[in-house]
């Protein structure tokens, strides 16, 4: 029965996710506001559903489902949804939605190539630091996803207006002092739950595995992505650094954030790699 | 109403001078010209638009022709010959009328296609006609139409959304880049006129200091006093590039004044706050290659044309949609009248009482088969009697021109009777 639920939750949220983004496009292209109410308003039913898939999963499993590489990347699925509609319900960014619906979509057919199986969870993860941990850091990565989606749209914009260019996407995109406020935002909010990430980690490997830290890929490539972020926020507060520069430093980040999440898995191996 | 029509009756801003407009324009208010144009006999309703870039009359008259004359007086009074004044004059009738209107109350035959003040005038022009009760069920109903197709297109299309000129784009600009202009500080230098014209479109749009930097401090210290900023001298410009958002370029002089270098230095001092410039000096005040600073942005005059260019473009494109809500809009009342008219309702009561004579007496002759042609042609000749003789009072009532009740609540009150629907016009 639950494993039914799930099954057709899973296949619900694939058209309603595409189903928004559709819309999100729709509304970008013709630009008129009840089209993107729509939008919201089934991204935000698609939001409902995730958090749904999300319990079913864990029932079925019986452990917090962010283990395998389909719970990863569905989680952050969700977070980067939730963490888009935390936003939008404080600040107003012309066309963010149509670009971050863009990229939940994308996590979402990944999340659907991938093999959905249950794996059994190993001893060593058998603990209430999983949850904490692994949530910290992907609702961590929902926001600095955001900060990604701001960076480009900010050097699209400030493209526009440097070059003096004013073409089709001059007039969709929203204000540079909007989007640096939104890198500002996202920035700041996806740093703490990254630093919080990092510190459940190493607090629980310490009780599990006897050592704070290992210095296994996943966890370098942490750190790494980590000092990226804390560069900006520290240059940011001292000097000013903003704009394009801040901006560039978020799709950096981002970069080195997908390849902790995929790259360090798949290519290095290690402690974290559990998450196949 | 068989021969009612709307006529439309004006010049404006494409056919007339404005030295021919002005005369023309109703100086002493609405009201006494509506007073003459109500006392014009055979007009039974009538409305005036006066703006200054145009002049139209609305009328509906059984003999639209037998007033043109005293129209034209009316409109032209004694000033201007009657052979000039046909060159000016646009006349249309009914379908084109109701067109032209729908047109000019959304804007697009404006002189700044997609103003919104338009509307505005054409509100206050309609309330002064109907209340001095000029206005009758036609144009009533005409005009809230019009009313309610300008507001269709204004949130259907993006025609509003962009008005053309130099400032504007500026402030779109600006925009783009601080998104909010509210409290951000400008810094003019050089007190050139278009200066000031930006200047004061910034400042309405929440900007909230202007400082001037002028050779000649009087000059500064009276705009400045105008638009309720400062004067500051030119050698503390450099003190000042520290504080402003945005500087708006425009002195006579041949060399730069303003250089990169200079811009590059005050940067870290700002922590990087992004600083908007208007070059609109010709030759150049300020240095071009200081759009390669970043959060530095450059404009000269030429660019912010592109900017004006851009949005005269986007806007025909919108005209073009607008248009074509203007023409279904048209068409649409054009049938609301058609539904209220005499004709078409005369034939269709006709057309519904020869359908049940033709049903009857199909269904009597099917009964007796031993009928003769000859006998049958006498039977459809009692039927159409018949029902001749019923239409007769109720045509009557239709066609009677009396004055108590108006036309299209006779339509009305005999369209419910014999239960006509508005298909029922086409189908006889």
């Amino acid at each position: 029965m639950i494993t039914e639920i799930n099954f057709l939750l899973f296949q619900a949220i694939i058209a309603v996710t595409l189903g928004s983004t559709a819309v999100y496009l729709v509304f970008f292209i013709s630009q008129k506001e009840k089209v993107r109410t729509v939008a919201r308003n089934i991204l935000l039913f698609s939001g409902v559903l995730q958090t749904f898939y999300i319990i079913t999963r864990y029932i079925l499993t019986g452990h917090t489902p962010i283990t395998s590489m389909h719970e990863t990347v569905f989680f952050f699925v969700w977070a980067l949804t939730w963490a888009y509609l935390s936003f939008r319900w404080r600040h107003t960014v012309k066309n963010f939605g149509t670009f971050t619906s863009v990229l939940i979509s994308a996590l979402v057919i990944v999340s659907a190539v991938v093999s959905k199986d249950i794996n059994p969870l190993p001893p060593l993860l058998r603990s209430w630091w999983l949850p904490l941990h692994a949530g910290f850091t992907i609702i961590a990565y929902g926001f600095l996803a955001l900060a990604f989606v701001g960076g480009l749209m900010y050097l699209v914009q400030e493209w526009e207006l440097k070059s003096k260019r004013f073409g089709y996407f001059f007039s969709r995109l929203p204000s540079l002092q909007a989007l640096d406020q939104l890198n500002n935002h996202c920035l700041t909010t996806g740093f703490i739950f990254l630093t919080l990430g990092i510190i459940t980690g190493t607090i629980w490997g310490k009780q599990a595995l006897g050592t704070y830290w290992r210095w296994d890929p996943k966890e370098t490539w942490t750190v790494i992505t980590w000092f990226i972020y804390l560069i900006q926020f520290h240059q940011r507060l001292t000097v000013g650094w903003r704009g394009k520069r801040a901006a560039v430093m978020a799709i950096i980040g981002f970069c080195s954030v997908i390849f902790t999440l995929w790259g360090a898995t798949y290519l290095l191996g290690g402690e974290h790699s559990y998450a196949r | 109403m068989p021969g009612e029509k709307i006529v439309l009756l004006g010049v404006n801003h494409k056919t007339t001078p404005v030295e021919i407009r002005e005369k023309m324009a109703v100086t002493g208010g609405y009201e006494p010209a509506l007073l003459r144009l109500k006392g014009i006999e055979k007009c039974k309703e009538c409305y005036l638009l006066s703006t200054c870039n145009r002049v139209e009359l609305l009328l509906v008259s059984d003999r639209p022709e037998e007033l043109e004359e005293e129209i034209i007086e009316f409109l032209f009074g004694a000033e201007i010959p009657r052979e000039q004044s046909s060159d000016y004059l646009y006349t249309y009738y009914d379908e084109e009328a109701v067109h032209h209107l729908f047109m000019v109350a959304s804007s697009l035959d404006s002189m700044i296609v997609g103003e919104a003040q338009i509307l505005g005038q054409i509100k206050e022009a309609y309330r002064h006609a109907a209340g001095l009760g000029c206005t009758g069920a036609l144009l009533n109903k005409l005009l809230h139409k019009a009313f309610s197709v300008a507001k269709r297109v204004r949130s259907d299309t993006g025609i509003g959304s962009s008005a053309v000129s130099i400032s504007y784009a500026a402030v779109q600009l600006a925009k783009k880049i601080f998104g909010s202009l509210d409290g951000k500080k400008v810094l003019l230098i050089g007190a050139g006129e278009m200066a000031e014209l930006a200047a004061e479109h910034l400042v309405g749009q929440g900007a909230a200091e202007v400082m001037v930097a002028n050779r000649t401090l009087s000059r500064a210290a009276a705009l400045s006093k105008r638009l309720g900023g400062r004067a500051v001298s030119l050698h503390e410009l450099q003190s000042q590039l520290e504080h402003v958002d945005i500087i708006i370029s425009s002195t006579g002089a041949t060399d730069l004044v303003l250089h990169r270098d200079e811009v590059k230095a005050v940067m870290r001092q700002r922590r990087n706050r992004p600083l908007f410039l208007i070059d609109i000096a010709v030759p150049r005040d300020l240095d071009p290659k200081l759009i390669e600073l970043e959060n530095v942005f450059l404009y000269d005059i030429d660019d912010l044309t592109s900017v004006v260019e851009m949005n005269r473009s986007e806007r025909e494109k919108e005209a073009v949609k607008a248009v074509g809500i203007v023409d279904e809009e048209t068409l649409k009342f054009q049938q609301w009248r058609e539904g209220m008219a005499i004709t078409p309702t005369i034939r269709a009561m006709r057309g519904k009482i020869d359908a049940i004579c033709r049903k009857e007496l199909e269904r009597t002759c099917a009964k007796m088969p031993e009928i003769s042609a000859k006998e049958r042609k006498r039977l459809e000749k009692m039927t159409r009697s018949i029902a001749a003789k019923v239409l007769h009072d109720p045509l009557q009532y239709l066609k009677n021109d009396d004055c108590e009740r108006s036309n299209e609540k006779k339509v009305y009150n005999l369209r419910n009777i014999f239960k006509l629907e508005d298909g029922d016009d086409d189908a006889s």
